[in-house]
């Protein structure tokens, strides 16, 4: 049992740092990149890229550096603590880490190599109007005739959905199951309606009208298992860049707290704040602790043993997240609700965070269904 | 980073389970699990089938008793200890004055007592805290004024936990009214049979008197059983409350009680046809306070494995805080799930209600003072802020 990171990943980490924190440790240049579309810098994505970052996850004949969880939820903490806009989690750990799960040998050569490279940015097109964070698709459906075949429905919200260059959608098979499909940006009956959310970040209405897919992975393959499951890992990167951000967070909070003079004193004169502060710290620590072990299981343990720690920590991260937020805000006062201040906007990403992949009641309902199946858990046993 | 424990640790904490499970009165741990009081004797009993395997005081210097464990070893031992219901060696003995005598102590001292503290031949108590030195604690008043080869102790002492019990206290008293309070400090040890020193039990809120005043009037204690350097108590001091942070927070006996209530609320019916664990909120509940005793656990893990150079991690004040409020919030659970048979503590054989009901109110009262002793919530806040943050 380590809970500490070996050489090659401290460097790991502070590469990330140093590049990330050099775009975006200045925030009002974060602010100027989000204002316009895509909402990221392209030239930081091929960065990221040159660096090998965006290959990380991915084995090397798929084009990639063949990392593991640990690697990759560093990169997400790093991107959290700058709220860097660029879509690694999006387009990587999520729409990357399904092509490599259920992509044929080709597919994963071609894909992936191009989203590595930085050539091509990736969407997973899965969420639909009225459905919540299931791994099954509903209302768009996919149908067969001969060698093709062809999708109608709406997907929405759909991350970075308007800037992708290839769509992954998943859809109903017409025999039951969910498959996914491969989208080119400009395949024939697409529409694509992209806004901008509330934290910077971009999404969009995928609309499909008989719009041609080439099924991923075997032909009618069922892929709800390897869904649930990549959406099970993107839980706990999403809590890894949850917790970068929540570091941020009280750091900005605890130097405001000792500079900010009222009454002609520093606010950490009043205790009634500065107990508050510590309590945001006992919230980050245990998220921090489930945060690191979520992502070892990962590494460790089984499908079913990784459901369980995604919904595990993305509970406390809803609720240790959404605490270290309100209290950052209130902590700091009026400035932290202006746009130009970045605190109120990292709060804004941890709440979209929160709710993307499944938020803390929905989690709570995941793991009541099991609470009568085993008597006290073993964090050690996985 | 790396999850599964090395061969090593696997077969370690093996076998730790089995001596537990094993080697501890069946009566005892029982006593244990479904909350009830133990005897005395029973807690001399487990604590001398411990320390006769040499499991009573690991972390101890190896000279007296002592292991040399890795601190993750210190934490399977404690955790494997709770789980299986094994009353935790006496605190007084084991984990604070134990190591005092052992890194302050003389070779007469650490002779006379450590072998006895070990084997809870001796029991010792607690002299800290004073009707006006609570959080405050260098503010204390009892004094010790030497008169010739012996020191004459006079005031009161209060909340000292299972005094009733007790052989010898070690106490903090004051040896100089004239310089800065926590300069004026020293220890000593005073045998409980001693003339002038009476213990006056108090009445808790839970009925129990777990609790006593001790009172010392002209009390003659032998030079030879002050600790330390004249003066230095209020290092002795900071030493130790540091040791009794760590430990504090019970994780694995926790776990042990939310999983017995989770037993407990399948059995008991909802007076619908039903159990109290189908009820969607009593599950919901579970799954959260199970869910922050991961966190706990896995915190005190990371805790742990960076402590290695014997300075406690400073999160472990996290420990202890979060620790005690979950310690707490299980209890509270218990009770409510009682329901209306929560009421019935005075019941006796003849009542029809089940055991486990009388003794969980009591229980929930009783733990209260879990989040004032140790160093009290709030003050743990104050470190955190101060001494982490940097508030």
């Amino acid at each position: 049992m380590d809970f500490t990171y070996d050489d090659e990943q401290v460097a790991l980490r502070d590469a990330v740092r140093g590049l990330v924190g050099k775009a975006y440790n200045d925030y009002e240049h974060r602010r100027q990149v989000v204002k316009a579309d895509p909402g990221f810098d392209e030239q930081q994505w091929a960065r990221l890229a040159e660096m090998g970052v965006l290959g990380l996850p991915f084995s090397e004949e798929d084009g990639g550096v063949g990392a593991g969880p640990v690697e990759i939820g560093i990169v997400c903490q790093e991107l959290g603590r700058t709220l860097a806009p660029e879509p690694f989690l999006a387009s990587v750990v999520l729409a990357g880490g399904l092509v490599a799960a259920a992509g044929t040998a080709e597919q994963r050569a071609e894909v992936l190599g191009a989203l590595a490279s930085g050539e091509s940015v990736l969407a997973f097109a899965h969420d639909e109007p009225g459905r919540r964070w299931g791994a099954s698709a509903e209302k768009v459906t996919a149908t067969q005739d001969g060698d093709t075949w062809t999708l109608s429905g709406v997907k929405e919200p759909v991350l970075h959905g308007a800037r992708a260059d290839v769509l992954v959608v998943s859809a109903a098979l017409p025999d039951g199951g969910t498959g996914a499909f491969l989208v080119a940006g400009d395949a024939e009956g697409l529409t694509r309606s992209g806004y901008a959310t509330y934290d910077g970040g971009r999404a969009a209405r995928v609309a499909l009208d008989g719009t041609p897919g080439s099924p991923l992975g075997a032909n009618g393959q069922d892929l709800t298992a390897s869904i649930a499951t990549v959406l099970d890992i993107t839980r706990i990167m999403a809590a890894n860049q949850a917790l970068g951000a929540m570091q941020t967070l009280l750091k900005a909070t605890t130097d405001y707290l000792k500079s900010r003079k009222q009454f002609g004193v520093t606010l950490n004169t009043f205790q009634a704040l500065t107990f508050r502060a510590a309590d945001m710290y006992t919230s980050l620590e245990l998220t921090h602790s489930l945060v690191d072990w979520s992502t070892m299981v990962v590494a460790a343990g089984s499908p079913e043993e990784v459901a369980a720690a995604a919904a595990r920590v993305s509970l406390q991260v809803s609720r240790g997240g959404r605490h270290v937020g309100q209290e950052a805000i209130q902590l700091h006062g009026g400035i932290a609700m202006t746009a130009e201040y970045n605190v109120g906007m990292f709060v804004a990403h941890l709440t979209a965070l929160d709710h993307l992949f499944g938020d803390g009641d929905h989690q709570v309902r995941t793991l009541s269904a099991a609470v009568s199946d085993y008597d006290l858990l073993d964090p050690l046993e996985v | 980073m790396q999850l599964e424990l090395s061969e090593d640790d696997q077969e370690f904490r093996a076998e730790m389970r089995a001596f537990f499970t094993t080697e501890v009165s069946e009566e005892i741990r029982r006593t244990v699990i479904e909350g009830r009081e133990l005897t005395r004797d029973q807690i001399v009993e487990a604590q001398q089938t411990l320390n006769a395997a040499g499991l009573a005081v690991p972390h101890w210097p190896e000279a007296y008793g002592g292991r040399g464990w890795s601190e993750l070893r210190r934490h399977i031992w404690h955790e494997e200890m709770q789980r299986a219901g094994v009353p935790t060696p006496l605190a007084f003995n084991a984990s604070m004055i134990g190591p005092v005598i052992a890194h302050f102590g003389t070779e007469e001292q650490k002779q006379q007592f450590l072998p006895k503290t070990a084997n809870l031949d001796i029991w010792w108590s607690q002299g800290f805290s004073e009707p006006d030195a609570g959080s405050d604690l260098a503010s204390l008043r009892t004094t010790a004024v030497r008169d010739g080869e012996e020191w004459v102790v006079n005031g009161q002492k209060t909340w000292t936990t299972l005094g009733q019990f007790g052989d010898w206290i070690f106490t903090l008293v004051r040896t100089d009214p004239d310089v800065k309070k926590q300069a004026g400090i020293s220890m000593l040890l005073i045998d409980m049979t001693s003339p002038g020193l009476e213990v006056r039990p108090i009445e808790l809120i839970d009925g129990g008197f777990e609790v006593n005043e001790v009172w010392f009037e002209d009390v003659r204690v032998p030079a030879a059983n002050l600790v330390g350097e004249l003066n230095g108590g209020w290092t002795i001091a900071k030493f130790l409350l540091g040791n009794e942070r760590v430990g504090v927070a019970p994780v694995g006996a926790t776990k042990r009680i939310l999983a017995r209530a989770k037993d407990l609320a399948k059995e008991t019916s909802d007076g619908e046809g039903g159990t109290l664990l189908d009820d969607p909120l009593v599950r919901a509940r579970i799954v959260e306070l199970e869910n922050e005793l991961l966190a706990l656990e896995l915190t005190a893990l990371r805790v742990v494995a960076h402590s290695a150079g014997g300075e406690p991690h400073p999160a472990s004040s996290v420990l202890k805080l979060k620790g005690t409020e979950l310690q707490q919030a299980v209890s509270e659970l218990m009770v409510d799930l009682a329901g209306p048979a929560s009421v019935a503590s005075g019941a006796d054989d003849g009542s029809d209600l089940p055991d486990w009901t009388r003794t969980v109110t009591p229980t929930y009262l009783n733990l209260r003072k879990a989040s004032i002793y140790g160093g009290s919530n709030e003050i743990q806040r104050q470190i955190i802020s101060r001494t982490i943050l940097g508030l």
